[in-house]
């Protein structure tokens, strides 16, 4: 039988395709080849991810915003990813940079706009009309299809050692400081705390946005977070300053 | 294969297996499939050369026509710019005052500004420009910081207590009950009188022990007649436009804890012209005031907005 399947053109891949061991190993190679390469090149080449000025981890209290974020599946309507067409830039502002989500465990890129894309979202609403819209989509935006998330207001922002968290960060690429990650917890508070001495977080953490985010000064609730964390969404980096444009024209090609 | 054998009614040769009796054709695949499955493998090899595709060392190739999704956006870009340039050039060079209603350079800036306030303001605003509570309507001729284009301009510019602007117009109302400025019923006084003045309360005992409390308190920002300060984006209080609610509870809770609305500064967002299109487009709603050379008026003011 050997013999005679041998003489035949696709004799031998008739083995292959009888023998499940076989045919499990050689898909396998054939995955990895693949995987090599396509994915590998990403850890390599140059214009993977632009260098930018101003990126920079995010603080605890955008953090925990940031997780409230995930949990409340935010991104199961809304992107975070301006794509480089038109129609996209002219709605949502200049189209999202790969390093921009590079801080980003798990990244909120997204496929699927039942919202508006949010990359770019810091900077655009007051804190108030948040704190609404999240209460009550429709007293602002009337046609609005967005559940209510009233009770962010009266939840206490109880994350946990926020400390903890950065750590588990930083070991997957953030580069929290050990003083960053030391203060994390204090940070958390003091942010939403327009009385308090931001002067050593504003350091560490340029551009942070330093006040009360929910309207209630007496209370740090998952709001307050939320808030933070949207208000700070797309503005790190001067993607319209002379520079960046330059800089971006340079590593154009080839994507 | 044993059972290899000529089909009798086709003629074609079985590949050898059988099933239950179940034998099958080795018919050749058909012509076309074959030349279409070539022709795309001979298309992915041009298209792997044309197009970015193939990872190096440093970089990806570039491909043949150097195509890449940013230059195809830049382009596009440019080809809408070049479009609209020499209107949007026109409208930078004139000055706002000067672009007068029902001119051609004027209904073009006013359709662009309706297209970049349905874009950027009706989440406030409202689709209508009639405004939300807290949000003030931009249609009615009630304007906090000034209703001329020169000042909606500054105002759409650099926003209202915008955290992110040095230049944002910005004030700050004491929160006067809950800072223990005025007691309780001082503070229901004192809306009373606001009330009355409008004829939305009886000139009552409450009324005009409240008027006193006003003039100590209020009045600095407000007015002695309460008909508010611009100076101060401090409402008109006795008109029958109420920001955050005319009843007297609303007015009790503004006393006590005043707001602070903020409207984000667009400078950094919208380029020049477009933020001079909607100053042009708010005020066309219906409520714009003539534009007045008011000697007090520093030309830096408006400079800052259109370089």
């Amino acid at each position: 039988m050997t013999s005679e399947t041998a003489k035949e053109p696709w004799g031998r891949h008739k083995k292959l395709e009888r023998n499940i061991a076989l045919l499990g190993a050689f898909a396998f190679v054939a995955v990895i080849i693949g995987g090599i390469v396509e994915i590998a090149p990403l850890f390599w080449i140059d214009n993977t991810i632009e260098k930018v000025e101003g990126m920079r981890p995010y603080t605890p209290l955008e953090q925990a915003g940031r997780d409230i974020y995930v949990r409340e599946g935010c991104y199961v309507c809304h992107s975070q990813m301006i794509r480089p067409f038109r129609d996209e830039q002219e709605r949502y502002g200049h189209y999202s940079l790969a390093a921009e989500s590079m801080y980003d465990h798990p990244f909120q890129w997204g496929s699927k706009r039942t919202g508006p894309d949010l990359a770019r979202v810091g900077g655009r609403y007051s804190d108030e009309w948040h704190v609404q819209h999240l209460a009550d989509p429709r007293a602002v935006v009337p046609e609005s299809v967005m559940p209510t998330y009233a009770f962010l207001k009266n939840n206490d922002l109880d994350q946990g050692d926020m400390g903890a968290e950065l750590t588990a960060l930083s070991r997957v690429g953030v580069p929290y400081s050990k003083d960053d990650i030391a203060k994390a917890n204090a940070d958390l508070k003091s942010q939403a705390d327009p009385n308090a001495d931001n002067a050593d977080l504003l350091a560490r953490y340029p551009k942070a946005q330093v006040r009360d985010f929910d309207g209630n000064p007496a209370k740090l609730s998952e709001m307050d977070a939320l808030v933070a964390y949207l208000q700070v969404l797309g503005t790190m980096v001067d993607v319209n300053s002379a520079a960046a444009q330059e800089e971006l024209a340079k590593q154009e090609k080839g994507r | 294969m044993a059972n290899k054998r000529i089909d009798e009614p086709t003629g074609v040769e079985t590949v050898g297996h059988e099933w239950d009796g179940i034998e099958e054709l080795n018919n050749p695949l058909p012509r076309w499939w074959v030349w279409t499955t070539y022709l795309t493998i001979i298309f992915a090899i041009g298209y792997m050369i044309v197009y970015p595709a193939i990872p190096l060392l440093h970089s990806g190739t570039e491909g043949l026509w150097g195509w890449s999704s940013r230059g195809q956006l830049a382009a596009e870009l440019k080809a809408a710019n070049e479009a609209k340039g020499e209107t949007l050039a026109a409208i930078a060079a004139a000055p706002i005052e000067t672009i007068a209603p029902g001119s051609d350079l004027y209904n073009k800036a006013v359709a662009g500004g309706k297209a970049a306030f349905r874009q950027n303001c009706v989440q406030c605003h409202g689709a209508g420009a009639a405004g939300n509570p807290g949000y003030p309507s931009l249609k009615d001729d009630d304007w906090l910081w000034g209703g001329n284009v020169q000042e909606i301009e500054t105002t759409i510019a650099h926003g209202i207590r915008s955290p992110d602007d040095a230049a944002t117009r910005s004030s700050l109302m004491p929160s006067f009950g809950r800072d223990g400025i005025l007691a309780p019923a001082q503070v229901n006084d004192v809306a009373s009188y606001v009330l009355s003045l409008s004829g939305k309360a009886p000139n009552d005992a409450a009324a005009q022990s409240g008027a006193a409390i006003f003039t100590a308190n209020c009045a600095v920002c407000h007015g002695n007649d309460a008909k508010g300060s611009r100076a101060f984006g401090a409402p008109n209080l006795t008109d029958a436009v109420w920001l955050y609610g005319g009843s007297h509870d609303k007015v009790v809770a503004s006393v006590t804890n005043a707001h602070a609305g903020v409207m984000p500064a667009w400078g950094a967002k919208l380029d020049p012209v477009t933020i001079k299109m909607l100053a042009l487009y708010v005020h066309s709603l219906g409520g714009g005031e003539d534009f007045v050379e008011a000697p007090t008026t520093p030309a830096a003011e408006s400079g800052n907005a259109q370089p």
